[in-house]
């Protein structure tokens, strides 16, 4: 326990009392949310500091989500690549298919304990919409799920698990019809019905208080590897590796291992097309200009005018122009490092794993296992490389066979 | 004294009411927007206030959201918003122009360089919608520092903490959010308003623009009796989308008469209007 220790002690403090990040993350709203945020900041101020909701937070994931997720060693795989060994944290086995329902009931009790009767969210893929209707389901909340309308188009079955779960899909029809849109129209639907209205922000982007908070809610990812790992491995990992969109799976799984010297931490963004042909989602790993989008600071693809432009990836998830603060603080501060995958490497990954292991991944995760599987060949067999399987497949199987040229 | 102050000044010692239209830079399209200009001036506008297109307007509603993607498309950006400006300038000194935006675009050009330029050519104030005023300190002193005034929100929901923090970073007026929602809605509560006018008047000592929701000459007079000035956007894009091909000048002008007229039928609360 010599290592928990460490982690006791690390110096690693952030965000500020004012929610920044170095330069990155902040409060950036129109002056209506102002109130609601310092409101929200309060409330989970107060939820921290009482045990019982800590402990009503650990019963939800232990009984409803089944936590902990195990670690698994994907030891065909790591044969066929000869070289580190691949541990996979399995994310993908929890209720709802991946790590957004630990987050969605982190906000949703705090929603309840702010006495807010209607939640809304943003969704891309819809895993984040799905967990969100299911955790209202769940609770008997009204529940309202803004989503771009090309997304509605490309992933008609999370539509109607959300709307199975009594949720209301909105699509978005402004912008470019995704992600960022649905974003900015949960906001919108934020100010009009602050009074009693929750926003259930995906990722650890947004104004702060949400890039702390929806962190804080995914670390139970990170805590349990560090239990678990020693018990696997006999040691903790030399490498920890996640894919980033808005950056909750990742910030889950390496906050905990901040503080762990040795352990190196590995981003993985949406490369789409290639970076070279500037059709992608990685604003760390091409160096973005720092900008204000969506509450905060932070890296983001944006042209020459300050006009956010699209980004492109094959997994709805990643496809955001911005990443949360923290990860564009970890970057300066040279504590992680980031990296891209392709689209044609998400897949090949995607394939592998099914194929070698038994397991379909989600596309945004196999960004990960793709940088994995590029990295496992070049490091001694002793090493070990633990990558956050953030969600199963099951969700992207007509991407994939479109790809592969068959139709259902 | 700034172009904001003079006039605020010349408004109260007449006893009238400021009018304080907003138009999206380069909708409908980039050519209209300086005779758009003109016409508010000519319509009655006391200040103009200037959109600055922005990708991801968080605090519109639909209908300045459309008129921002117009523009974009038309490849309008923020440096052609200040060539506008210049434009509009060179033939008229008088009319305080204020630029209302986001902050991305903003920073895109760096804050020093964008306000010597703003300044330069011929901006009087700057609103930044997603730049409370803690989080943008340095701006606000740059800003002064090159005679913008920093224009800040106040919203029904903004306590009096939020007025103090307000009043100790903004210069030029205030603009009161008169409801709780984006740009555009219609759910206007006047006596709200008129309650709170006072209130942030004398906490902020500033002039009170009162905006989002007004509509027409009816609520215009009624959010006048109360506030120093009105503020309409969104009505005023919707003229510009509905009138026939070559009318939106034409259509504005008359709609801005109609407001002035409404305003300056408003008694002076101090007496009878001579
Ligand atoms: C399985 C999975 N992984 C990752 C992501 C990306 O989000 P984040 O970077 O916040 O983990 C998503 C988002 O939809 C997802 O569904």
């Amino acid at each position: 326990m010599e290592f928990d220790k460490q982690m006791a002690d690390m110096p690693y403090q952030f965000p500020d009392a004012s929610g920044h990040f170095g330069p990155h993350g902040g409060v950036f709203v129109a002056e209506t949310l102002m109130p609601a945020l310092a409101e929200l900041r309060e409330a989970y101020a107060a939820c921290q500091a009482d045990p019982t909701f800590m402990a009503e937070f650990e019963y939800e994931l232990k009984h409803y989500v089944g936590r902990p997720s195990p670690i698994y060693h994907a030891k065909r795989w790591s044969e066929t690549l000869g070289g580190a060994q691949i541990y996979l944290k399995r994310e993908d086995l929890n209720h709802t298919g991946a790590h957004k329902v630990n987050n969605c009931i982190g906000q949703a009790l705090l929603a309840r304990r702010m006495g807010k009767q209607r939640v809304i969210a943003e969704t891309g893929a819809g895993q984040h919409g799905v967990a969100t209707a299911t955790i209202a389901a769940r609770y008997g909340m009204e529940c309202v799920v803004y989503m771009g309308s090309e997304d509605v188009k490309r992933q008609a079955a999370n539509v109607y698990r959300m709307k199975l779960l009594g949720a209301t899909v909105v699509p978005v029809e402004s912008g470019s019809k995704t992600l960022k849109d649905a974003l900015n129209e949960a906001m919108r639907d934020w100010v009009t019905n602050v009074a009693d209205t929750f926003y259930i922000i995906g990722t650890v982007a947004g104004p702060h208080p949400y890039p702390l908070l929806v962190r804080d809610f995914q670390t139970v990812i990170g805590k349990e590897c560090l239990v678990q790992m020693p018990e696997m491995a006999g040691r903790q990992p030399d490498y920890v590796i996640a894919c980033v969109g808005g950056g909750s799976n990742a910030i889950g799984i390496f906050h905990p291992y901040i503080g762990a010297e040795g352990v190196r931490l590995v981003g993985v963004e949406a490369a789409g097309d290639g970076l070279e042909t500037g059709r992608h989602a990685a604003p760390l790993t091409t160096d973005a200009p720092v900008g204000v989008l969506h509450g905060n600071r932070t890296y983001l693809m944006q042209d020459e005018d300050g006009q956010i432009i699209e980004t492109h990836s094959i997994s709805a998830g990643l496809d955001y122009p911005g990443v949360g603060p923290e990860h564009a603080w970890l970057k300066d501060s040279k504590r992680a490092e980031y990296v891209a995958a392709t689209d044609a490497e998400a897949l090949q990954a995607f394939h592998d794993l099914c194929r070698y292991e038994g397991i379909i991944p989600a596309l945004e995760s196999s960004h990960a296992l793709a940088y994995a599987a590029k990295l496992a060949p070049t490091l001694p067999r002793d090493q070990i490389l633990l990558v956050n399987l953030s969600g199963r497949g099951d969700k992207d199987m007509h991407t994939v066979a479109e790809r592969s040229g068959i139709q259902f | 004294m700034s172009r904001i102050q003079t006039v605020f000044q010349r408004l109260q010692a007449d006893g009238r009411k400021a009018l304080i239209p907003f138009v999206t830079a380069g909708f409908p399209e980039p050519a209209l927007t300086l005779p758009l200009m003109r016409a508010l001036v000519d319509g009655g506008a006391d200040v103009i206030e200037l959109g600055v297109p922005f990708s991801d307007p968080m605090a519109d509603g639909p209908t300045i959201q459309r008129a921002s993607e117009r523009a974009l498309e038309q490849g309008m950006s923020l440096r052609k918003v200040l060539d506008t400006v210049r434009a509009f300038r060179a033939g008229n000194a008088e009319t305080p122009v204020v630029l209302m935006g986001y902050a991305n675009p903003i920073e895109a050009m760096g804050v020093g360089n964008f306000v010597a330029a703003a300044s330069e050519a011929g901006v009087d104030g700057v609103l930044v919608v997603d730049y409370p005023p803690e989080e943008c300190t340095g701006f606000t002193r740059a800003a002064k520092a090159a005679g913008l005034d920093p224009i800040f929100l106040l919203a029904p929901t903004s306590t009096e903490q939020r007025f103090a923090d307000v009043a100790a970073a903004g210069s030029g007026y205030i603009y009161y959010v008169s409801l709780k929602g984006v740009t555009g809605s219609g759910r206007l509560d006047i006596d709200e308003v008129a309650r709170r006018i006072p209130q942030i008047r004398a906490a902020v000592g500033l002039p009170v623009g009162v905006g989002f929701g007004i509509r027409d000459a009816e609520s215009a007079r009624r959010i006048g009796a109360v506030a120093d000035a009105v503020v309409i956007g969104s009505r005023i894009i919707e003229e510009i989308e509905q009138a026939p091909a070559g009318e939106a000048v034409a259509r504005v002008h008359a709609f801005m008469r109609s407001i002035r007229a409404a305003l300056d039928a408003i008694e002076p609360a101090t007496g009878v209007k001579s």
